[in-house]
């Protein structure tokens, strides 16, 4: 098929749209923290950036999205991008060069793995960032991918929606997030009541609006052509955005006063919950999708406290719940008349398809808890993956990475 | 010569050096603090329930004075600092053995 110039300028926009996300998670994710671990948190995100852009264009593309074997993991016939190039592909985007789609995988492949580092931050080694990242890169996000959006991939065949991913990316990220943070255990004086405050909530809007921003190439981009499906994902985006993040705000006003950290996180909830189905509901189930996404993550994220879990910035609460509701919701809401190419849901007369979202959604929930669980025992038991106490009250910004955020007594 | 530190509430701080000035004090050292008294700490909002800050944000200012200016200084400071709710904020009086001013090396009460 030709290359058509409009679908290749919107995947190239979308990518470094996505790929924006990136610094702005790092940025959500660093006003959160205390100010000792301010460079830490983000250079976990920068980390991912550079880490897995590399690993992704020498083997990961190839295992996530090459020739099928057994609807399990693709083959290694593209490693190292081999016949990857120009033209488009035969299979995937056919309007675009092959390049196009692989760097836009590429973008969703870097902010997954950056997204579970929420779950650790104040206490995870730096090396063992790195180690942890590349393994689970191969052997959760690889498989993960291929079975959901991979040709011949086992859950693709049959039939479960994830329009930019709710499974692949939120709920893998989102599970593994709080299966990593069991393993390494609580951050030193999480559950004597040691204050954690945030240090800088302006960077978190900040993080926040940017990966809003990013999110328009993440849903819309997924559309993989420049047209009226791109602009329904990009419509129900805004507006499951801007439903969470007001029913964040009126929950927080309820109990107190409209936060400005409840409002960011509501965004990212409510964005979250409409990845999996932005392509596939009208603008007007985007509303309950944010909304009720907002309900159950805030209260799921108090749960997670009061159970005296340090899954420090809510990776799970967040996204894995966000990503678990809304492809459930692709499930209910999905409709045909939107996009031919996906399936009617419950409200649309096919109780199936909420039956497949739900087998989707568990497998996955189990698959990325457990083989984080073990990936993370393996490098606990050779390189180890908590900073030493002492390094830890000193605060990772010095101890790991030998810099601090903010300059010293002479201004 | 007396150290006076007087820890007061922040919105407070420009009143108290006008009237420093007035006492023909020009000179002092502000630090921003965090401290508790009585009124104890606050609770903030984290992304859903709170957290407790036990600390609050003061002033401390730091001015020496000579010995029969004490007395005045201290009523305008008290006076200049007062809300008559909690958290208002302390001062400590001490003794000052010397002082000396580096430029010209005046020391005692000519340093002052």
């Amino acid at each position: 098929m030709a290359i058509n110039s409009g679908d290749t300028a919107w995947l190239l926009i979308s990518s470094a749209l996505v790929m924006l996300m990136t610094p702005g998670l790092a940025f959500f994710y660093g006003g959160m923290v205390r100010r000792k671990n301010l460079l830490s948190t983000i250079m976990m995100s920068f980390a991912c950036l550079s880490l897995v852009g590399i690993l992704w264009i020498l083997y990961g593309y190839s295992l996530s999205f090459g020739p099928d074997r057994s609807g399990i993991i693709g083959g290694l016939e593209w490693i190292g991008l081999n016949g990857v190039g120009q033209d488009p592909s035969s299979i995937y985007a056919t309007t675009v060069p092959h390049l196009a789609f692989m760097i836009y995988q590429a973008m969703f492949a870097i902010i997954t793995v950056a997204l579970f580092t929420g779950a650790v931050v104040e206490r995870m080694k730096f090396s063992a960032i790195l180690v942890f990242s590349a393994l689970w890169l191969t052997l959760v996000y690889a498989p993960v991918a291929h079975w959901v959006w991979g040709s011949g991939g086992w859950l693709a065949r049959l039939g479960v929606l994830d329009f930019a991913g709710g499974i692949v990316v939120h709920i893998s990220a989102g599970v593994s997030a709080i299966s990593l943070a069991l393993l390494l255990g609580p951050r030193k004086g999480f559950r004597e009541g040691t204050p954690m405050e945030p240090n800088n909530i302006p960077l978190v809007m900040l993080g926040a609006g940017l990966l809003w921003f990013g999110w328009f190439g993440f849903n819309a981009g997924s559309a993989l052509t420049s047209g009226g499906l791109a602009a329904n994902a990009f419509v129900t985006t805004n507006i499951a955005g801007g439903a969470a993040a007001l029913t964040w705000m009126m929950l927080s006003w309820i109990y107190k006063r409209p936060s400005a950290l409840g409002m960011a996180t509501g965004a990212v909830v409510g964005l979250a919950a409409i990845t999996p189905a932005a392509g596939f509901v009208t603008p007007l189930a985007a509303i309950p999708i944010g909304a009720i996404a907002a309900v159950l993550s805030y209260y799921l994220m108090l749960f997670r406290m009061k159970r005296g879990v340090d899954e420090s910035l809510d990776v799970w609460a967040c996204h894995g719940i966000g990503g678990t509701w809304g492809a459930l919701a692709a499930g209910i809401f999905a409709s045909t008349a939107v996009n031919s190419a996906g399936a009617n849901g419950l409200l649309h007369g096919n109780p199936m398809q909420l039956l497949k979202q739900l087998l989707a959604v568990g497998i996955v929930w189990i698959f990325a808890f457990g083989m984080t669980w073990l990936l993370g025992k393996l490098v606990d038991k050779t390189i180890g993956l908590r900073v030493s106490e002492t390094e830890e009250t000193v605060g990772l910004d010095i101890s790991q990475h030998g810099e601090r955020a903010y300059g010293g007594l002479l201004r | 010569m007396k150290k006076i530190e007087a820890i007061i509430r922040e919105e407070k701080l420009e009143a108290v050096r006008k009237a420093l000035e007035t006492e023909s004090y020009l000179g002092m050292t502000v630090s921003e603090v965090c401290g508790r008294g009585r009124e104890g700490g606050l609770a903030l909002q984290w992304r859903a329930g709170e957290y407790r800050v036990e600390f609050l944000p003061k002033m401390k200012i730091e001015v020496v004075v000579l010995d029969e200016d004490l007395s005045r200084v201290l009523l305008a400071i008290t006076t200049n600092a007062r809300t008559g709710e909690r958290g208002d904020g302390k001062i400590f009086v001490t003794s000052v053995e010397d002082a000396i001013r580096i430029r010209t090396g005046d020391s005692g009460v000519d340093a002052i």
